[in-house]
């Protein structure tokens, strides 16, 4: 087994261990990473985000355990000191001497500090770590103390030194950015976009400060103040030093690798150094004669390094790098892209500017007009993805290029449509990952979604300012692909479960094949639409499931829960959990008689399984017979109302919720809905019925009852809402009935309560508006259409057994009254249980 | 468990060498199934009335060997008619028994005949 020692583990040494642990050839390598820093590498391109949220855990790239997960040693808070070439050993700052057969390092750039005197003096920083930060924030809290105007400069006027500057605004000090070029940002942006960008960001409150030359920093002990001229003085107390980036080259200095003359280790294009062993990446490589500061082509060098070490070697690191960005600064957008300041000579520029907005849009384009060269916006960077993909892909443009930066209903914002990039078109540059990548995933079926792209390629998981353009490209390939996000029930109706709803109610249509004729594709229907319509016909017309039973789903059409061997379980009601002792011994000796597993339900009712399809009418009359109907656990349809014992026994209890809980599961009982309904009553606030985890919950307070909606157990556990406070009785009952009805008539097919209320628009205010305000002036209707349902509850075992035809289904063979052969069962703790599947 | 799926073999209409008489058309409900049984077979029969056809197929399903095809419900998937087992919804073709949703193993189908409204399901031994 190979070593690798990887030195330093910041954003682009984590990616180097990111994308090696991905090789199945990993595997044949150890893997050993030192940090310097106290913590595992962390997302410094986000680091002023620390200001909003001081929480270091959620810059990490990578928790700790990621790294012992995937088989890396990472030992931080220890710097390597000393690299022996000959004899491929480092050694550490605590001694520690290690063997590598592959050194990579990516020990990146420290922040540089201009030779100023009086540097040194207390309150002067840099912001490169999250030690800075909290050094900077705990200085900054001692200086508020005393002075709470206190203002504190950024030497640097660059993209660094303005996310400092929000660093000093979001720590409540007054700031000053103090430049010495004559415009901010001069690397990427010309003077008249500077010029726009200050204007901003003065509107909001910093102080920029340009052509300044600091000679010193004033102060005893601590800074005072920074002087630029003889009679130019800035008193600050704080000073936040942004002014560049110098690469941490000593180890290779010592070491004897081959730098460049102003620093940083030279590289070729495989990211070997001068010796053959070592790699190095990120901020330290010097590639091309040049240093680059940007995330995107540290990861890059990464991937090459990667490759390079697993022996393929044909992955180098591509001759032009892309210098494109794109940033929010202090919440302004900047962006450049290409060559954003291009000689005449070569093409013509484009300009919009709108300095009563802050907005400038530059673009430069060939002489010919058909290329775009580069660009720069500031303000509004919202076309800059595609501006870039442009660019990068040497699309052809419009033949009027104002049109690619113009606002909308201007003559622009029409042009670039996602889908014309070609498959190369790289869209995330900090993962490299290309448009063919990310519509192929979609393709291939291995994403559904916008977050399955995301988890799939790790597109848009490094900067992020891809984003829109991913989840354009997603939306626009699931439409291209006829998986348009379309609600309509299955491929059999264009319509949605609430269109049907509407349709069946004002059709008065009493059959599936009316509705499927009248308004179907022309089909024959599925096991999607089939049920829906069962339900709602159940839920308009108060139809119980014997109805047209071929088109009930599994567990409908034998009014029973089929199970795994397609034997069926058996549960009565049991209104609020209530039973006589005779009705309890009913059950177990029905049990016993049919040789049936007995269980209590999690719905706290008692349930019997192992009943064959032949057996189940047999036992439904003995139930009936002794005081039982259908408890509809087979049904969308309400379950149970689980109570707590309440003022009847209970010491503590306010009202009785064992009255209210029958009371209401005998209202709503058959009632068939989009999916199970489940309610609960307590009868204080201990809450021993777990009433806000039901659809519909009550408990009991001092002057009536609290009424909570919308809560749910399951896969998606939610707490129900609380609704209404201190109601009586019957106004409970109102607010449900018109809760229900509401909900069965506009709900999705299989969508709970909590996940349609969820998504209501205007959530639960606007459900109190049309349930308690009545501002739909709706709410009689759904009352009345609520109690015709309860009207008409019927049982509908009672129902079955009473019908020869119904009874009909009830046999396994329709040409032999013998039962399924095919089942087995095998003994389980004294009961039973089908044999396992294989 | 694979000797119980080893008894159920498509039978082509032109290979038929026994119709066996099941049940009156009357047995199976409209646009649904049911179980026929025949010696030690489990048939299940549908009536896809929609269509004007009848369909009949091995009752076992493949996907947990058990016997419940003959109590899903039917339809079509893209204009194929289909069942859909009643355990998890994997849908297979009552044309050629193709599982339409994944990659089980086709099932057995079987031809069908109607005679003085009753129902007849073709073997061949």
């Amino acid at each position: 087994m190979k070593t690798i020692i990887v030195v330093g583990n910041g954003m682009v040494g984590y990616k180097f261990c990111e994308k090696f642990v991905a090789k199945k050839e990993s595997k044949e390598y150890k893997v050993i990473v030192f940090g310097e820093e106290p913590r595992p590498a962390y997302d410094r391109v986000h680091l002023s985000e620390f200001f909003e949220n001081q929480d270091a855990k959620a810059l990490e790239m990578a928790p700790a355990e990621w790294y012992a997960e995937n088989n890396i040693d990472l030992i931080v808070d220890e710097r390597v000191t000393d690299i022996h070439k000959a004899s491929k050993k480092i050694t550490t700052a605590k001694d520690r001497e290690l063997s590598y057969d592959y050194l990579v390092l990516a020990t990146g750039s420290s922040a540089f500090v201009p030779p100023i005197k009086g540097v040194e003096k207390e309150g002067v920083f840099v912001y490169r770590t999250i030690e800075d930060l909290e050094g900077m924030l705990a200085y900054a809290a001692k200086l508020k103390q005393t002075n709470p105007n206190a203002k504190a400069a950024v030497l640097g006027g660059g993209l660094l030194g303005l996310e400092a500057g929000k660093a000093v605004m979001d720590m409540g000090l007054e700031p000053h950015i103090v430049e010495f070029a004559p415009k901010l940002m001069p690397r990427q942006l010309d003077s008249r976009s500077s010029q726009v960008l200050q204007l901003k960001l003065e509107s909001i409150g910093l102080n920029i400060h340009l052509s300044k030359a600091t000679n010193q920093i004033l102060g005893d002990k601590a800074i005072t103040g920074m002087e630029f001229g003889e009679d130019d003085v800035l008193d600050v107390e704080m000073l936040i030093i942004s002014a560049g980036i110098r690469p941490r080259d000593e180890l290779a200095k010592t070491s004897g690798l081959e730098m460049g003359v102003r620093g940083g280790i030279v590289v070729d294009n495989k990211m070997q150094t001068s010796d053959p062993n070592i790699y190095a990446i990120g901020e330290i490589a010097l590639y091309n004669q040049m240093i680059y500061g940007l995330v995107a082509p540290g990861y890059d060098m990464a991937g090459v390094a990667v490759d390079q070490i697993l022996g393929d070697t044909e992955t180098l690191m591509p001759e032009e790098i892309d210098m494109s960005t794109k940033l929010k600064l202090i919440g302004v957008d900047v962006a450049s892209f290409g060559e954003p300041f291009m000689p005449a000579a070569k093409g013509h520029s484009i300009i919009f500017e709108n300095k009563t907005q802050h907005l400038y849009k530059r673009i430069n384009v060939s002489l010919d007009g058909k290329k775009l060269l580069g660009g720069i916006l500031v303000g509004d960077a919202t076309d800059y993805s595609m501006l870039h993909q442009i660019y990068l892909n040497g699309m052809a443009i419009p033949e009027d290029p104002a049109q690619l930066i113009l606002p909308a209903g201007e003559g622009g914002g029409s042009f670039g449509d996602v889908m014309d990039l070609p498959d190369e078109a790289q869209i995330c540059s900090c993962e490299n990952v290309t448009k063919g990548q990310i519509c192929g995933t979609i393709e291939s079926g291995e994403s559904k979604d916008l977050a399955d792209v995301v988890s799939c390629t790790k597109a848009g998981t490094g900067c992020g300012g891809c984003k829109p353009m991913v989840k354009d490209l997603t939306e626009a390939t699931l439409k291209s692909l006829g998986i348009e996000v379309k609600d309509t029930v299955c491929e059999h109706f264009d319509l949605n479960r609430q269109d049907l709803y509407k349709i069946i109610q004002v059709k008065g249509y009493k059959t599936f094949d009316e509705v499927l004729d009248n308004h179907g594709n022309g089909g024959h229907g599925c096991e999607l639409c089939k049920p829906v319509v069962a339900s709602l016909m159940a839920s308009i017309n108060a139809d119980t499931a014997n109805k047209e039973y071929a088109i009930q789903d599994s567990n409908d059409r034998f009014l029973a829960n089929i199970q795994r061997n397609g034997t069926y379980s058996v549960v009565p009601r049991v209104p609020g959990g209530e039973i006589t002792p005779d009705k309890l011994i009913a059950l177990g000796e029905i049990a016993k008689k049919y040789d049936l597993y007995t269980k209590v339900t999690g719905g706290v009712r008692i349930d019997l399984f192992g009943a064959t399809l032949n057996q189940l009418p047999l036992i439904w009359k003995d139930l009936i017979d002794h005081g039982f109907e259908s408890g509809h656990a087979y049904g969308k349809s309400l379950r149970t109302v689980k109570t707590c014992v309440g003022s009847t026994w209970c010491r503590y209890g306010m009202d009785e919720s064992v009255s209210f809980g029958i009371e209401l599961e005998n209202r709503y009982r058959g009632i068939r809905a989009p999916h199970k309904i489940k309610g609960g009553v307590s009868g204080c606030i201990r809450e021993c019925a777990e009433a806000r985890g039901k659809d519909f919950g009550l408990i009991a307070v001092e002057g009536g009852w609290n009424l909570y909606l919308g809560g749910n157990g399951g896969a998606t556990p939610r707490h129900a809402e609380l609704f209404a406070e201190q109601i009586d009785n019957k106004t409970v009952i109102k607010y449900i009935d018109r809760y229900l009805m509401l909900y069965m008539r506009t709900a999705k097919p299989l969508q709970r309560t909590a996940a349609w209320q969820e998504r209501l628009e205007g959530g639960l205010e606007y459900l109190k508006e049309v349930i308690i305000d009545d501002k739909l002036g709706i709410a009689e209707d759904l009352e009345n259409e609520m109690q015709t349902l309860v009207n008409k509850f019927e049982c509908e075992w009672t129902q079955a057994i009473n019908d020869p035809e119904m009874m009909k289904r009830f046999n396994h063979f329709v040409n032999s009254e013998e039962e399924d052969d095919n089942l087995v069962f095998v003994p389980l703790r004294e009961q039973k249980m089908p044999e396992k599947w294989v | 468990m694979n000797i119980v799926s080893e008894k159920y073999k498509t039978v082509k209409p032109e290979d038929v060498t026994t119709w066996f008489k099941a049940a009156p058309i009357t047995a199976f409900p409209k646009d649904g199934g049911a179980c026929v049984k025949y010696k030690d077979l489990q048939i299940a029969v549908f009536n896809f009335e929609r269509l004007n056809t009848w369909y009949a197929c091995q009752n076992l399903s493949p996907e947990k060997q058990e016997m419940v095809l003959s109590r899903g419900m039917i339809g079509d998937h893209k204009g194929i008619p289909m069942v859909a087992c009643p355990l998890h919804k994997k849908i297979f073709s009552l044309e050629n028994g193709d599982n339409l949703n994944g990659d089980l193993e086709a099932i057995a189908t079987y031809p069908i005949k109607i005679e003085n409204d009753f129902v007849y399901v073709g073997f061949s031994e």
